[in-house]
């Protein structure tokens, strides 16, 4: 992990490829992104699939997790949309555990958050909000954009209202995709910076050896605080899908 | 620390807001890690633009076989388990539920056939106390219709022998009442003059 003399933080977000593709020059490169994606798949499918692939009455422990999440996701699901949101159970699903999966097997020493680069999560975002703009567009027309016209409002601050509403949709997917985004990253680097920490400390010797312990410490802290935000990003990624979509279902406020 | 990249960064910014764009947070980092194309290393990862293509590319196939994987297989299966489990244990509690009402139902049967039963007990025991009652007073009427019968005969005995004990008293009395006479008077009197004088006397009192 060192490079260049010293402990870089950022070096856990390089991309290395594994197997080189350059179809019509473009990089597709299989790398170690790709892998852990290929990995998060495979996690999910094992545990989604073959977890369930007893479907036995009486559930075993694989199994018993399969439903606890999929119950999980659905009573999100229609606790934000009702039961028609049902219909986007298998988005908000696969979009909630890829999430989750990536952020956690992130957290594996050594290995590759795939949600600690933008481009990931805002295509998730613009995935999204895409859903959105097409199923609003074609289940409500026109009648969809009454989302950026609040109902009792004086025809005079009409204007100001569809701009601000206007806004904050375009704003949408860059929160989203940001939140995500900014949280894996700067949690990500505060854990190698505090790890760095405890590395130059024994290596300066003398008094600064004694003080090594503190910064690995709170290493340790960060850590159950970063499983906490891998999961709690991954609700939240998924608990703002559901509010977004909502609008699809029923524009208007 | 991220000397390296931070001031990389750094650059990256500066000649941001030189460029005079204005544009979004992604952007403005776009363009920090634009010196990445020309061959530059260390630009900042997640903002360097070359690996956009390629991630996108694994990701919209991961993404994609993971969505189609849960929406056809994974999800309906899950789902499906867990309405059978809700189907079974509703039909079990159902189950349960009629056998309840059948064995509360026997329960009222056989306390209704034991309140018959107790009933219809009272209602023998009722019926041969009165039998028995009714057979007893007739024996006591017997009874005491001999009784009388015997008072009867017996009053009947008494009264005959009443009036002939009395009849006899009358004749000693008569034939006393002579033989006083001849005694003081030396002469019987007729025995019908005793007798008349017997009765006066008996009338008298």
């Amino acid at each position: 992990m060192a490079a260049g003399g010293g402990i870089d933080p950022i070096h856990q977000f390089e991309i290395k490829p594994i197997i080189g593709l350059r179809p019509f020059g473009l990089d597709l490169s299989f790398t170690n992104a790709s892998l852990l994606m290929v990995a998060i798949v495979a996690v999910i499918s094992v545990i989604m699939i073959y977890g369930s692939s007893q479907r036995s009455v009486v559930p075993g422990r694989l199994q018993s997790f399969a439903e606890m999440i999929y119950e999980f996701v659905a009573s999100t699901v229609t606790g934000v949309m009702g039961k028609e949101g049902m219909k986007f159970f298998p988005l908000v699903f696969s979009l909630f555990m890829f999430v989750l999966f990536a952020n956690m097997l992130g957290m594996i020493p050594g290995s590759f958050t795939v949600t600690s680069h933008i481009v990931v999560t805002a295509a998730f975002a613009f995935l999204v909000i895409g859903t959105v703009l097409v199923y609003g567009v074609v289940k409500h027309g026109s009648h969809f954009f009454g989302l950026f016209v609040p109902s009792g409002v004086p025809g005079w601050l009409l204007p100001f209202m569809v701009l601000i509403e206007a806004v904050s949709f375009v704003s949408r997917p860059i929160s989203l995709s940001l939140r995500l985004f900014g949280n894996m990253l700067a949690g990500h680097i505060a854990l190698k910076v505090f790890g760095g920490f405890v590395v130059a400390l024994l290596a300066a010797g003398g008094a600064a050896t004694i003080i090594a312990p503190l910064p690995l410490l709170l290493a340790v802290a960060l850590t159950a605080l970063e499983f906490l935000v891998a999961f709690l990003q991954a609700y939240v990624f998924a608990i703002l899908t559901c509010v977004y979509l909502n609008d699809a279902l029923h524009p208007g406020h | 620390m991220p000397v390296r990249s931070s001031r990389s960064v750094r650059q990256g910014w500066a000649g941001f807001v030189a460029s005079g764009l204005t544009a979004t947070l992604v952007a403005g980092a776009a363009q920090a890690a634009t010196p990445s194309l020309s061959g530059e290393k260390a630009a900042f990862p997640p903002f360097d633009v070359v690996t956009f293509p390629g991630q996108l590319f694994w990701l919209a196939i991961t993404f994609g076989a993971l969505y189609w994987l849960m929406s056809t297989i994974a999800l309906p299966r899950v789902g499906a388990i867990l309405e059978e489990r809700a189907g079974t244990i509703a039909r079990d509690l159902d189950n349960a539920a009629r056998m309840q009402a059948k064995a509360e139902e026997t329960a009222l049967a056989y306390e209704a056939a034991l309140t018959e039963a107790r009933k219809n007990a009272q209602g023998i025991a009722q019926a041969s106390r009165d039998a028995g009652a009714k057979a007893s007073e007739e024996r006591r009427h017997a009874v005491e219709a001999e009784l009388a019968t015997k008072l009867a005969t017996a009053e009947a005995t008494i009264a005959a022998t009443k009036t002939s004990a009395m009849s006899n008293v009358r004749g000693l009395g008569s034939e006393v009442a002579i033989a006083i006479v001849e005694k003081l008077t030396g002469q019987a009197p007729s025995a019908t003059e005793a007798s008349e004088a017997v009765d006066q006397v008996l009338a008298r009192g």
